[in-house]
């Protein structure tokens, strides 16, 4: 059965949401950092962990070629494969910059994805808090503050 | 290409109660070519017309209905007609309560034959 777990619960409301009218079979909202807020659809750390962190260079590395370009940036993105399709979109909110990785199948269109993508960023917006002041990353605290997302994205 | 589908729009669009009209990627559920009156959201028409497409022809196949080539859903606010069902385009059309179906019907037809 697929979960929705998440890491800041003012993610959870829109999320559900999102997937149930999406009909999205996973989905991951990450900081640009590739840091985990929520997940759908995931049941193995180290799955996520790999779609956020290649979802997160994607969009670095789609940024950077618009920055080249003189575009400021790219905005979504969407790639067709035979069973699935990925949609990959930034969406600015109070918390800050994130990004959406969604992954459906043919029993959903990209069509109704970005239908809902749309109120989902707006229930987002909504729903966020805002910014926090953070200090600078220690090495010391960041495998404490992964092991924490992914103990409650895992529920272990 | 373009021209010829706009020029089909073109001609549902004279039919008397129709408020929009586009062709639709019928896998994608994105809008190809669309006429649609102001307040008309085309992203969502299509999306929506895609997946009517997609859910009346999996109820018709599981039925044995055959294939579906026309979707007509009336609802209290207006009429969604769709088109074209089973082919790469889909012809979708929005309109008032009121309009003459059948005569929507025989251009829309005429328009999924434009894509053939």
């Amino acid at each position: 059965m697929s979960t929705t777990t998440v890491v800041e619960s003012w993610t959870e409301g829109p999320l559900v949401r999102f997937v149930a009218q999406a009909s999205a079979r996973l989905v991951v909202v990450m900081t640009p950092a590739g840091q985990v807020l929520a997940q759908h659809g995931f049941t193995r750390a180290v799955d996520l962990m790999s779609a956020s962190a290649l979802g997160a260079a994607i969009m670095a590395s789609s940024g950077e070629i618009a920055k080249q370009m003189g575009e400021p940036s790219f905005g979504t993105l969407y790639h067709a494969g035979k069973k699935h399709g990925i949609h990959l979109a930034p969406c600015e909110t109070p918390r800050g910059r994130l990004i959406v990785l969604t992954v459906f199948g043919k029993e959903t269109s990209i069509g109704l994805v970005q239908v809902f993508f749309d109120e989902f960023v707006a229930a987002l917006k909504q729903a966020a808090p805002a910014r926090q002041q953070t200090g600078p990353v220690l090495a010391a605290d960041f495998e404490r503050e992964l092991n924490n997302s992914l103990a409650s994205l895992f529920r272990r | 290409m373009s021209e010829q589908l706009m020029r089909a729009l073109d001609r549902l669009s004279r039919v008397r109660g129709v408020r929009g009209s586009m062709y639709v990627a019928a896998e994608d559920g994105l809008p190809v070519a669309q006429l649609l009156m102001e307040n008309v959201n085309g992203k969502v028409l299509a999306a929506f017309a895609a997946s009517l497409a997609r859910k009346v022809s999996g109820a018709a196949a599981a039925t044995g209905g055959g294939r579906v080539r026309f979707v007509q859903m009336l609802s209290a606010g207006g009429v969604l007609l769709v088109a074209g069902v089973g082919g790469e385009l889909l012809v979708a059309v929005v309109a008032d309560p009121g309009v003459n179906v059948g005569l929507a019907r025989l251009e829309m037809l005429r328009a999924a034959e434009t894509t053939a």
